[in-house]
């Protein structure tokens, strides 16, 4: 069981966190979008396979579209690279002091790896 | 106001989900660089482009791959992948849902709710696991 918070929406949008914080609330994020919509691919797959149903076409669809695509690529690359952060801080404890500096190294990686999948993706789409 | 209950350290449900979810974790990057560098092997940089590779690390399906130039699915296609698509349905859907609930338990109170959360979550992550184990096995 957590403690019941009560924080007004105006104080939780003053909070500070920096990017600890924002790594926090991406990784929600992604992990949300992740499981709701990866959750709903293989039961869509199952459906084209044995329920023959539009509904899993439609889905499948959507889900093989560039932008979903661009979206759910960012999840699964931001949720693995922060994922490896938090268990390596887990592991080694001592390597919280250097928190901040942790966040610098994550977006080092995770930008570029995602902007040139993501910019070698939308150019092959583009040229068909 | 009332000091909370905090649960007993030591070998409980929500410690061994802690563990769960860090040992799925690190278990889901090794078989994403499985993969990836088993793709790369098998000639993806001749076969496909880049959105295909990054669907096949991601899950090591042959539908995945069908659309691109692939000469032959018949490596692509067997039991090791097959063996490499289960554990990650198994621990892609249990760090998963486990994560889901977690987030909704934050938003949870009452202990009615939160039994009738987990058996819901608890059902549609036996479904999800029934599609994708059916799924892997037959494709």
């Amino acid at each position: 069981m957590t403690l019941p918070r009560r924080v007004p929406l105006g104080a939780a949008l003053r909070y500070r966190g920096g990017g600890p914080m924002w790594a926090w609330i991406l990784h929600r994020i992604s992990g949300l979008g992740m499981i709701l919509f990866i959750a709903g691919h293989v039961l869509a797959g199952f459906g084209i396979q044995q329920l023959g149903g539009d509904w899993a076409i439609w889905y499948n669809t959507i889900y093989e579209s560039l932008y979903f695509q661009l979206f759910i690529y960012f999840c699964v690359i931001f949720h693995a690279v922060n994922g490896a952060r938090i268990i390596i801080l887990d592991t080694w404890p001592a390597l919280i002091k250097f928190q901040r500096e942790f966040i610098w190294l994550e977006w080092a990686i995770v930008l570029p790896v995602y902007a040139l999948t993501a910019w070698i993706m939308i150019q092959r789409s583009l040229g068909g | 106001m009332k000091p909370r209950k905090v649960p007993t350290p030591g070998w409980n449900f929500e410690y061994l989900m802690w563990l769960f979810t860090r040992i799925s974790g690190a278990a889901m990057l090794l078989l994403a660089l499985i993969g990836f560098v088993g793709a790369l092997i098998m000639g993806a940089r001749y076969h496909m482009d880049l959105g295909t590779l990054m669907r096949w690390t991601f899950f090591p399906n042959p539908n995945h791959v069908l659309n691109s130039d692939i000469p032959d699915i018949a490596p692509w296609a067997n039991a090791y992948w097959q063996i490499m698509q289960l554990l990650l349905v198994f621990f892609g859907a249990t760090h998963g849902f486990n994560g889901l609930r977690l987030v909704l338990e934050e938003y949870i109170h009452s202990w009615g709710w939160q039994l009738a959360l987990r058996l819901v979550l608890m059902i549609l992550w036996l479904i999800t696991l029934g599609a994708g184990f059916f799924l892997v096995l037959t494709s």
